[in-house]
């Protein structure tokens, strides 16, 4: 099917780039690559440069954290004679002090879109066992992803090296921890009230209890399985 | 002659020009700014984080609250993303419906702006004329949803529901005589869609009342032409979209080149500036609203012949109807599931792209088959035009950071998230 443009786009990447870049399979049309952090840099001067690709413009930066990717909170896939309870177990929290972190645990995530050819392209790039994460910046390639890096370091704490002023841009002055981190609690750590004696607002650590609405859940789907879907298609 | 020194000024976060929270720290020497250092996030609220923990259905009034004067194309681009997920069918009907809102959306956007824009540089009149359009237009959100505002109208496979048959009307008051209330209500007779059809033969004069005022004015020719220009290979590299983009001359719209909806059946045009200066910026979104007005005059032609269904069938992911529920049990679990539980989702990422009235508004998605999402990116367009006003004010008077602040269309609620 090479009447599809981002088809055609495939091809020219693997023949261009061959094994330096890894296809992820889509369900909805999307093409997306996981990019090794080394070659990242090369790999996209050349997708903004050169003419087969002209990806003029860096739509996205996103940061990604993978540490709970496929767990639920509640178990679906038994039965019980008690019934199951609506209450949540929570999960340990795991401290950012770790020395390494896993492979596959960060990443950053690049939207790439070519005006004159219309095409987008989807860019992964994990970054790797240290801590802190740390990927080359492609601020000097394409300008507007100056905030948009600046924005992953201040959720997620991932470094981008050669970024020319990497500074927290939308969490409070002084802010402490990395808040879209998965480990990184939704009610965060510090609350802050107006303390009247000391005539200031002062910051102490949050009372209120964390709870569970909505158990998080995943369930096992017939109708999304690529062989069951033409069989079985009565929702 | 006494030596002049550069110094700091802090612009906002309370200034009524910073258009919300804005705080600019900006480097001045004489009048002329040097450089200029916006502080973000003093509307900061999570959204993405807080999307994480919900079911897919429960964010979508968070959507409305990204950028709060354009609400329904935040909504938009959201259940776009999550309908490319499922592969749900949208109804056709539904598809329309939600053109006809994403155009009224972006003329209640653009007249946010030009009042703001106006009264921000001298033009004082322009608000109470935007603002008098705006109750229109908001009139017909609050018919089909029930607020004026923060709407909740889209839903993953159609939208909440079809469009009334009524207006509201004006309530009797003795600070009006019935002459006036008679008035006043008598485009409201009829159904929203003749409503909305009064509305578009009465905009563009409207339209034209905001050019005599403003587009050969001598004043506002002074503030606007030949500021902050913007080449197209900078606003190409800066990230720029919609309208920022057009008025460097880039033909880009995603409307036309990537059509989602029904836009590939509408007829109109994408104007676009010749010399990237605020000036043609204005002229662009002036255009775009004339443009707007004809959509929606098809939306309405095409929405009176053609009834039907405005939400998917599917009652895995669309609650069955309440009468339904209350004698079918197969519907009553149904809607028990989808109210305590929410749908799972199929594993896998998408990212879905609309032309907001402000530039490309992209949601990208990633599952991994709970029936919450995994990860729930938001990309602002303001973001990406806000981070170049450093670019764009350099070399600039003091006075025109405020004229850069109103052609970029910022609004906080989508750039601090």
């Amino acid at each position: 099917m090479m009447t599809n443009p981002s088809e055609t786009l495939a091809a020219r990447i693997e023949a261009r780039f061959g094994d330096k870049v890894d296809r992820v399979a889509s369900s909805c049309g999307e093409l997306t690559y996981e990019v090794d952090k080394d070659e990242f840099t090369k790999i996209a001067t050349a997708l903004r440069n050169e003419a087969d690709f002209g990806f003029e413009m860096l739509i996205d930066v996103c940061g990604v954290d993978y540490l709970n990717y496929g767990s639920d909170e509640w178990i679906t896939n038994s039965a019980t004679e008690t019934g199951f309870s609506r209450g949540v177990e929570r999960q340990p929290v795991i401290l950012d002090e770790a020395d390494e972190f896993d492979e596959r645990r960060f990443a950053v995530v690049y939207h790439l879109l070519s005006i004159q050819n219309n095409v987008r392209l989807r860019l992964r790039v994990f970054t790797g066992t240290s801590n802190p994460p740390i990927v080359r910046s492609v601020v000097d390639i394409w300008n507007s992803a100056n905030w948009f890096e600046r924005e992953a370091f201040d959720l997620y704490g991932i470094l981008f090296d050669g970024h020319p002023d990497l500074r927290r841009i939308l969490t409070d002055y002084g802010f402490i921890g990395h808040p879209f981190r998965k480990d990184f609690p939704i009610m965060g750590n510090v609350e802050v009230s107006y303390d009247s004696d000391e005539g200031r607002v002062v910051y102490k650590p949050v009372t209120i209890e964390p709870r569970t609405l909505v158990p998080r859940v995943i369930r096992e789907d017939n109708r999304y399985s690529a062989d069951l879907k033409d069989t079985r298609k009565d929702g | 002659m006494a030596e002049i020194q550069s110094y700091t000024m802090n612009f906002g976060p309370q200034h009524p020009a910073a258009h919300g929270v804005l705080r600019l720290v900006l480097e001045i020497e004489g009048e002329t700014i040097q450089k200029a250092d916006p502080h973000v996030g003093l509307l900061h609220r999570g959204t993405e984080k807080l999307a994480e923990t919900k079911p897919f259905n429960q964010s979508i009034g968070y959507m409305d609250r990204l950028d709060y004067v354009s609400m329904m194309c935040n909504e938009h681009g959201y259940v776009l993303a999550i309908e490319k997920l499922l592969g749900v069918e949208v109804p056709a009907r539904a598809q329309y419906i939600r053109v006809m809102f994403d155009e009224m959306t972006r003329i209640l956007n653009h007249l946010m702006w030009l009042g703001a824009h106006g009264l921000d540089i001298g033009a004082m009149t322009m608000f109470l004329y935007c603002f008098r359009e705006r109750e229109d237009l908001m009139d017909c959100y609050e018919a089909v949803s029930g607020t004026r505002m923060h709407a909740t109208y889209y839903r993953p496979g159609g939208v909440y529901r079809d469009l009334p048959e009524s207006m509201p009307k004006y309530a009797e008051s003795r600070y009006r005589s019935k002459k006036e209330l008679d008035r006043m209500n008598s485009v409201r007779e009829g159904s929203m869609l003749d409503f909305i059809e009064d509305f578009t033969k009465r905009f563009p004069s409207c339209i034209d009342d905001y050019e005599t005022l403003l587009t050969d004015n001598r004043i506002w020719k002074q503030r606007t032409v030949n500021i902050a220009v913007v080449s197209p290979e900078r606003a190409m590299q800066l990230g720029f979209t919609g309208p920022m983009l057009r008025g460097s001359g880039v033909e880009w719209d995603l409307r036309k080149k990537q059509p989602y909806a029904a836009y590939d059946q509408m007829d109109f045009d994408i104007p676009v500036g010749i010399n990237g200066d605020c000036y043609d910026r204005y002229l662009v979104r002036v255009e775009e609203m004339r443009q707007s007005n004809r959509i929606i005059r098809q939306c309405v032609d095409w929405l009176r012949e053609n009834p039907g269904p405005v939400i998917a069938e599917d009652h895995k992911i669309v609650p069955p109807s309440r009468v339904e529920m209350k004698d079918d049990m197969e519907s009553l679990i149904h809607h028990f599931k989808l109210f305590t539980e929410g749908y799972c989702v199929p594993e896998g990422e998408a990212y879905a792209a609309i032309e907001h009235p402000k530039g490309e508004f992209g949601v990208y998605l990633i599952s991994d088959g709970a029936n919450k999402p995994y990860r729930v990116k938001i990309r602002a367009p303001g973001f990406a035009h806000l981070s170049a006003m450093s670019e764009m004010v350099e070399g600039h008077m003091l006075a025109d950071v405020v004229a850069v602040i109103g052609t970029q269309d910022i609004v906080f609620g989508e750039i601090d998230r």
